[in-house]
């Protein structure tokens, strides 16, 4: 069909093939719906034992190189992790933390490295304030400033859509410092005593805070200095989309089967409701989109690299994945309530849970409409 | 058979200078884009002599036994040379029902007087095959074929029709599925296969007129027509059993085909090309930002397409609902193709409404063709609609639909 189409498009390792069989097992273990549904309740997104066996199986180290305690592998391999936890709707902060380590990667210096990532290997927690008030996608829209007072740093301005934060020792936070982005390390101990308050957020799976930067002074040391900041503020964006493009593939696979588990139990008017072709045909429709998000996902996990600003392959492969997945998983999880009557309505549902993961992970790091914004440009012009 | 990596090579730069030198030319007329859309003398004569010169160059059923007029060569050549065929988007071979499907089939199961007779005039386009399998009452539910096949002596008398018959104008032999026994238990044991002349005294392809206008397929009207039992292929009563095998040409889920591009595919790409020539408000419509938005999503569901197609070869990546790639594809690719060409249509603006004839026509109207002409894919071979019941049955497993 393309004409550029290459044998190599998708690549699926033997590392990969086995994390995904593990993980599959793991979450569908872990995180059965009433798992889900106690949590939601809960402090924190995820318990803190579950949170030790996922850093003990070595899964937060999976991208990190083996000289930092990690695994050496790529974020390709987190792809086949994170979908079948998105599959369970199992919440935690392995994606921040892996994004962190990411950053670290990308822009730190020998110190930073040898400081964080072994331990972000380990099982810290770090949280990513990236958002502002404003709501916008681009991450180099800052309002929050550092100001220096020789070697100290002085923050103020408020960051939105911090997740698992009561549970991180370390903040990855963008600001504007001389007019230019910039990403500093947060210690939690660097925080004044209010600086997180909740956020009430449509996924009651996530646990969201407001942070607040007036006046957290920090060692200028905490600066992450890479060259091209703005470059590299881009792949941490692309990078987060390939990873909810791959949470939202494992939530649209869940909530077919959500929704077919039901299709092919409840009777009306003598017949199984699936065999009613209005039911049964969007079902193929939500199908269909989930196998191309899939295959959008995967060559995205095959192609895309961090830091690698200057490949336009992976940049449209991470946001055709992205703008597929969240098409898909709005579409699979908006039917799943419809086609669920007067019971879809309820709370009791479990559709309600999908959709509303559907909405948070589309919303964050750019919508459908928005990536299609940007792939126009890259593709037309 | 082992061909070496040079081998291969040394074919593909020969294939490629071969085609180079000897693609035809622009006939000056706009030529059909499938085998389904054949609809003038002028065009079939274009394609059937084109299929002739590529099967004498030795580059159309490389890999089919040499005894009958194949290469008698590695498959590898073929896919080669098909490949170069498709990347130098010359004209695709017309006889692609004797090529892809009634070809393989004779060679799986056919007599020896049957490949004898048959596989050499079909690769050389001396014999146009059709296909008989639908009917005016049976469109969708194939196992209920009506038309009548009575045993008389070694001969069968074949009563009732065939209808959408692709190149019925045309063609010197239909696979046809008859029914050659009423009293049987289910409907699909009464059914009988036949490899079936069509210019003999009783067979009467009607031309049918397409929504384009056009003359495409036939209904194929047989009264009291005579053939001989040993058109027969499988046994008697073994009809559904062969029909099912050529289906699995059909949709090329078995190998065997003869080779050869069987349409002129379509890309998005054209039509981006297409809207950087279209106006909107004064400016080339690419810059509009409402029709970007519609080019990605087309490009986008371009690439998923063609990327489900290496995924499903990845049985890791296919777990859940293995099957569902391969078994949604004709649904998929059929629908987008569609919405591209229509899309292609309305980004002319006012001439949109321009059509094949008219001079100042986009293309010369191939995209208001083509996308009345996509129906085809739409319709022919299934609908989609029902596509989706059997994407939603088999590999969903809902409730059959009554």
């Amino acid at each position: 069909m393309t004409e550029q189409t290459e044998p190599s498009d998708i690549l699926f390792s033997d590392e990969q093939a086995q994390l995904l069989e593990i993980a599959e097992t793991f979450s569908a273990n872990k995180s059965p719906i009433d798992a889900v549904r106690r949590q939601l309740a809960a402090e924190d997104a995820i318990d803190g034992a579950l949170w030790r066996e996922i850093a003990a199986l070595g899964w937060l180290g999976i991208a990190i190189p083996e000289e930092f305690g990690g695994s050496g592998l790529g974020l390709g391999e987190v792809v086949a992790i994170v979908e079948p936890m998105g599959r369970k709707l199992l919440s935690s902060p392995l994606a921040s933390t892996t994004l962190a380590a990411q950053a670290i990667l990308c822009t730190g210096n020998d110190e930073q490295k040898s400081q964080w990532l072994p331990q972000l290997a380990a099982g810290t927690v770090a949280a990513l304030a990236l958002t502002e008030a404003h709501g916008d996608w681009d991450l180099c829209h800052l309002t929050c400033t550092a100001t220096r007072n020789g070697g100290t740093l002085s923050l103020s301005g408020g960051k939105t859509f911090v997740t698992d934060a009561a549970q991180a020792d370390l903040f990855l936070v963008s600001l504007a410092l001389d007019g230019a982005p910039a990403l500093v390390l947060v210690e939690k101990s660097a925080l004044g005593k209010d600086a997180l308050h909740r956020e009430v957020v449509v996924d009651e799976t996530r646990r969201s805070y407001g942070l607040s930067l007036d006046g957290v002074e920090l060692p200028a040391a905490n600066l992450l200095a890479a060259a091209d900041l703005p470059g590299c503020l881009k792949s941490l964006h692309l990078a987060a989309c390939l990873l909810y493009a791959a949470e939202m593939c494992g939530g649209t696979a869940g909530v077919i089967n959500v929704t077919l588990d039901y299709l092919k139990t409840r009777r009306q008017f003598d017949h199984f409701i699936g065999a009613y072709q209005a039911l049964k045909h969007p079902m193929v429709d939500a199908l269909v989109g989930l196998e191309q998000a899939r295959s959008h996902l995967y060559h995205a996990a095959t192609v895309f690299e961090m830091g690698n600003g200057a490949d336009g392959r992976g940049e449209v492969a991470v946001r055709m994945a992205k703008a597929q997945a969240a098409a898909a998983f709005a579409f699979a999880s908006d039917r799943a309530i419809q086609f669920h009557g007067a019971f879809g309505f309820t709370y009791d549902c479990d559709a309600q849970l999908y959709r509303r993961r559907a909405l948070w992970c589309e919303q964050q790091h750019g919508d459908g409409l928005h990536h299609r914004k940007h792939l126009a440009g890259l593709l037309l012009d | 058979m082992n061909v070496s990596a040079k081998a291969l090579d040394d074919f593909r730069v020969e294939v490629a200078a071969w085609l180079m030198a000897n693609k035809p030319a622009d006939p000056g007329f706009l030529l059909p884009q499938s085998f389904m859309e054949v609809g003038t003398d002028q065009q079939f004569e274009f394609l059937r002599d084109w299929q002739r010169k590529v099967y004498e160059a030795g580059y159309l059923g490389m890999a089919w036994p040499a005894q009958y007029g194949g290469g008698g060569r590695d498959q590898a050549f073929q896919d080669i040379a098909t490949a170069e065929m498709a990347r130098q988007k010359v004209p695709f071979m017309t006889n692609t029902i004797g090529l892809s499907w009634a070809g393989p089939l004779i060679l799986n199961m056919g007599t020896e007087a049957q490949k004898q007779a048959y596989i050499k005039r079909i690769l050389s386009a001396e014999d146009i095959w059709c296909q008989g399998f639908s009917e005016p009452d049976n469109g969708s539910d194939l196992g209920n074929a009506q038309l009548r096949a009575v045993r008389d002596g070694n001969e069968f008398v074949l009563n009732g029709s065939k209808i959408w018959t692709s190149l019925g104008s045309y063609a010197d032999y239909m696979i046809l599925l008859a029914r050659s026994n009423t009293e049987t238990n289910t409907k699909y044991e009464g059914l009988s296969y036949f490899l079936s002349p069509m210019k003999i005294p009783g067979v009467d392809p009607v031309p049918i007129r397409k929504l384009t206008g056009e003359y495409g397929f036939t209904q194929t009207f047989f009264d009291d027509a005579r053939i001989p039992d040993t058109c027969l292929i499988g046994e008697e009563g073994k009809g559904w059993q062969v029909a099912m095998k050529t289906l699995t040409f059909e949709r090329a889920v078995s190998g065997g085909q003869a080779g050869g591009v069987h349409s002129m595919p379509v890309f998005a790409s054209e039509v981006v090309e297409l809207a950087r020539h279209a106006q909107r408000d004064g400016r080339p419509a690419i810059e509009d930002p409402l029709i970007r938005d519609q080019l990605v999503a087309l490009l986008m569901e371009e690439r998923g397409l063609d990327l489900n197609n290496q995924r499903a070869d990845i049985p890791g990546l296919n777990t859940e609902w293995p099957g569902a790639i391969a078994m949604a594809r004709k649904l998929t690719n059929s629908e987008w193709r569609q919405r591209l060409n229509q899309f292609a249509v309305t980004l002319q603006g006012a001439n949109a409404s321009r059509y094949v004839g008219d001079a100042q026509a986009v293309d010369g109207g191939r995209w208001q063709r083509g996308y009345f002409n996509s129906f085809s894919s739409t319709i022919g071979g299934g609908t989609s609609q029902i596509q989706k019941n059997i994407v939603g049955e088999r590999v969903l497993g809902l409730p059959k639909s009554e």
